[in-house]
């Protein structure tokens, strides 16, 4: 069986809906661009659609993704991958833009197991470039980096040091710096807030932005797309 | 103007549900602002959740937007952690389509459905930094209209507003726009705000509160008339748009990114009910029934499931089961060409024609629970609120339910009706037990929900005169119902909280005296009082002291037939006369058959105003006793003296004045 594997924007006000709306509104959105979507049996059937790593509220994206469980039939009879993306992308509200689509087998894993790191952008203020690339050294020179986080009403104490794979200074601003970091999501997401709080709680992030999900092939990460086809022109978002 | 955009993302993702306050939704309207037109800002002052389904709201958003003298943006009441932020930061009040502050329209409009949003509309004025009472205003502030069915009785609120609005809204908003744009115009004069208040007045529908003097003597209300001055009406008749097909609104009804209550396609499909509760104040004020055409019907089903993506249309209307031929209507948008399949609900199921077809047919893509709502637990009972429908009637919808699958059947009563007695209110456990035992035959265990309201006395109503069940007395009807119900299993009982309908109660026939009440209650943070994390009776009470007002006066105690009531002097086309004789007919345990399908009562409501109902088919729908008087030879006949005396003794007798 095969699903077809979208890869979506949220930017702009639409970041502040929660993971639930976004399902929302791909239902209605499948609907209006006439995918056959497969639904589920039961008193209350619903549309088989699954995602991947949940982006929290007010998180902006360039790489969500979404696996939609169609019939075989649909992939068959003349797939036209570029009519599909603009189908869908036409059907989404404005600050979420369809990408790319692309067909993967659901033999293969989940979105939210195969997926191993994430690359984000943050937006952050208050502190020099100089002040940045300071934080920035003395993060890598250590071994461990322990983190509390909560996880089913316990604190647990976690070494995520390993899972900071790189950090660099995008951009400079006259109030603060953007950077690029690749955070790993194994054993635990960790998210860019967390790790920038815990690292000086003095910084303050303003915007941030998931620019890539990886998963690991070979030594490679990679999006989780098996085939690319047809990147979109960025759409204006209105913000 | 601006948009306040930039500040208000730098903390939304620290409050609650930020998505209430971002707006883009699919069918928003990009508004063009221009100097010369009037603009509004459309406030429904309840969350986000709850005001952005409501139909009139959206209806007037569209019509305004679509002339060339207004502009319209909408705006909600922001959560009590929104506005605690709001005010840190001096943020106004502003609007969800471009985020700008409230006090740079022209016009605030509130749309007001129910009492308990009363101190919200005092929380947006303040957050908009508009002076809270009308007579503070000047030409500076924006006008503050207020619609919706609580303009029907707008007395207690009347200090707070410059203008209510009674009726359907559809052609009003349009005439209003074209006076106040032209008033805009006159520049280099200075703006008369009163004399544009007195101008708008000549408008049918409008009411200017400040325009009317109320004169009490004794502690009751004796006078409400025009202060001398000309061309002012002594009495304000409500609008109505006869012809429903000419106003397909909303056209592009608003789909949100976030969760709402009555989230799906709603297409009205009637104005007005003739059915006649004497309870109900929807069925009374909004006469007479405007059906709109099947096929129009059709089409904005069709193409609002097409635009939107829903996958469910409620057919709405206040009693959508007597659409002339609604099971024509509903296999018609059943059958629609759609990859995906479409469920229809109808908000109010019929009690009497509840087939086994519609049932089955209604709810392909997933089945919601089943709702019925008898009201009342005796047939007795039934005939004086003029609710009729047998106990058969009700077992045959029931057993359809559960025969068709359906395990869960809720069933929706009021207490503290007039003349009810013990047996009446128990008699709702009787029924309850009743449909298990129907369940039953179905289902291993079937469930019955019963859900208690306490009934509040409406302004044009026939009860409209009649002393409310104290706080006790419903506490007590309550109890009796929980004990009775908590042998029974599969029966879960649920009831609205009976301080909540004293307050109702007291704001639903009050009057001008209440609005040093209000703003008490508000300015002690008493908003949101419909939310029960929020509602607190005491500050209700404690402000009702302050002021020296008894609960007693407003809500309590029977009217006389010449008491002047606060509404008198607006009108609902409805005689005063034909509501005291229905009064008087309910305390007869007498009924009255709908006058879709039988002669002219003459309530007012179509002779008044030159209208007449518009509906397609002139003969009652098939099913159940249909209120008609074959019904009414099932009740028992139950003497009711008819002298004055005798009535509220009865009354008393049955533990109404506690």
């Amino acid at each position: 069986m095969r699903c077809l594997r979208v890869r979506y924007t949220k930017r702009g006000k639409i970041r502040f809906i929660g993971h639930r709306d976004v399902a929302r509104i791909w239902e209605r959105t499948l609907r209006k661009a006439n995918i056959p979507v497969l639904y589920s049996q039961g008193f209350s059937p619903h549309p088989r659609i699954s995602f991947g790593l949940a982006l929290p509220t007010g998180f902006e994206s360039e790489a969500e993704y979404v696996d939609i469980y169609l019939g075989e039939e649909f992939f068959l009879k003349d797939f036209d991958a570029e009519l599909i993306q603009q189908g869908i992308d036409r059907a989404l509200p404005t600050g979420m833009d369809a990408l790319k689509v692309g067909i993967v087998s659901t033999s293969e894993d989940s979105l939210q197991e195969a997926v191993d790191a994430c690359v984000w952008e943050v937006r952050i203020s208050g502190i020099s470039a100089e002040g940045f690339k300071k934080i920035r050294s003395e993060l890598f020179s250590c071994d461990s980096l322990s983190i509390e986080r909560e996880r089913k009403g316990k604190i647990l104490v976690e070494d995520v040091r390993s899972q900071i794979h790189s950090m660099d200074i995008a951009e400079e601003h006259t109030d603060g710096v953007t950077i690029l970091t690749e955070l790993g999501t194994k054993p635990r997401v960790l998210r860019p807030t967390d790790l920038l709080k815990r690292i000086n709680s003095e910084l303050r992030t303003v915007r941030v932005l998931r620019k890539e999900q990886l998963t690991l092939q070979g030594n490679q990460r990679i999006e989780p797309l098996s085939i690319e086809l047809h990147p979109a022109a960025p759409a204006e978002v209105l913000a | 103007m601006s948009s306040l955009w930039d500040e208000l993302e730098q903390f939304l993702d620290d409050v609650e549900k930020p998505a209430r306050y971002i707006g883009g939704e699919d069918g928003a309207i990009d508004p063009e602002h221009s100097p010369e037109k009037a603009s509004w800002l459309l406030i429904y002052p309840d969350t986000y959740e709850i005001g952005l389904p409501n139909q009139g709201l959206q209806i007037l958003y569209e019509i305004l937007n679509e002339r060339d003298d207004s502009v319209a943006e909408r705006s909600y009441a922001p959560w009590v952690d929104m506005s605690r932020e709001m005010r840190k930061r001096k943020i106004p009040l502003f609007s969800v389509d471009t985020h700008r502050a409230a006090g740079e329209f022209d016009i605030l409009a509130f749309n007001l459905s129910a009492e308990l949003v009363y101190t919200n509309l005092l929380e947006c004025l303040d957050l908009s930094d508009v002076p809270l009472y009308s007579k503070d205003r000047n030409a500076e502030h924006p006008i503050v209209i207020a619609g919706g069915h609580c303009t029907y009785n707008p007395e207690p609120f009347a200090d707070f507003i410059d203008i209510a609005v009674l009726g359907d809204g559809e052609e009003v908003v349009g005439e209003i726009s074209e006076i106040f744009s032209h008033w805009k115009s006159k520049s280099g004069k200075e703006l008369d705000r009163s004399g544009l208040l007195r101008e708008l007045a000549g408008l049918a529908g409008v009411y200017v509160p400040s325009l009317y003097e109320t004169t009490f003597s004794k502690g009751r209300l004796v006078s409400i008339l025009p202060k001398v001055e000309k061309n002012i009406t002594n009495v304000i008749e409500k609008r109505t748009i006869s012809d429903l097909e000419a106003w397909p609104y909303p056209k592009n009804q608003l789909v949100p990114l976030t969760e709402v209550v009555h989230d799906r396609l709603n297409v009205e499909i009637f104005r007005g009910c003739t059915r006649g509760c004497r309870f109900c104040q929807a069925g009374m004020i909004t006469r007479p029934v405007r059906e709109r055409p099947r096929e129009q019907i059709v089409s904005m089903v069709e193409k609002g499931l097409k635009r939107t993506g829903y996958d469910e249309v409620s057919l709405t209307s206040l009693s959508s089961a007597d659409f002339s031929g609604i099971e024509n209507v509903i296999s018609e948008v059943m059958t629609q060409d759609s990859c995906s399949p479409v469920s229809v609900s109808l908000p109010s199921l019929r009690v009497d024609a509840f087939t086994v077809d519609t049932a089955s047919q209604m709810q392909q893509a997933r089945r919601t629970g089943l709702t019925f709502a008898p009201e009342a637990g005796t047939w007795r009972l039934r005939q004086v609120i003029n609710k009729l429908i047998s106990d058969d009637d009700l077992f045959a919808a029931v057993e359809s339910a559960y025969s068709q699958g359906w395990r869960r059947v809720k069933l929706y009563f009021l207490i503290g009706l007039p003349t009810e007695t013990d047996e009446d209110t128990l008699g709702i456990v009787d029924l309850a037990e009743k449909t298990l035992e129907i369940g039953r035959k179905h289902h291993k265990s079937p469930s019955v929900t019963v859900s208690v309201g306490g009934f509040v006395p409406k302004p044009y109503t026939p009860f409209q005169w009649f002393g409310q069940n104290t706080e006790q007395e419903l506490l007590r009807k309550i109890y009796l119902l929980r004990d009775a119900a908590k042998k029974i299993r599969g029966l879960k009982l649920k009831w609205h909280d009976s301080r909540a309908t004293v307050v109702e109660g007291i704001l639903s026939r009050g009057d001008r005296r209440l609005a040093p009440v209000l703003e008490k209650v508000w300015q002690k943070g008493g908003i949101f009082q419909e939310w029960s994390e929020y509602f607190d009776i005491d500050l209700w009470k404690n402000a009702m002291e302050e002021e020296d007002l008894l609960i007693e006066d407003f809500s309590y105690r029977h009217r006389d037939e010449d008491e002047v009531l606060p509404w008198d002097h607006l009108s609902a086309g409805l005689h005063k006369d034909f509501l005291w004789q229905d009064w008087r007919d309910a305390l007869n345990n007498q009924g009255l058959e709908d006058c879709r399908w039988t002669p002219c009562y003459d309530c007012g409501a179509c002779t008044g105003y030159g209208t007449e109902h518009v509906v397609a088919s002139a003969v009652p729908p098939a099913g159940g006793s249909q209120g008609t008087g074959a019904a009414s030879q099932q009740g028992n006949e139950i003497t009711v003296s008819i002298s004055e005396i005798e009535t509220v003794k009865n009354l008393q007798a049955s533990g109404v004045n506690e």
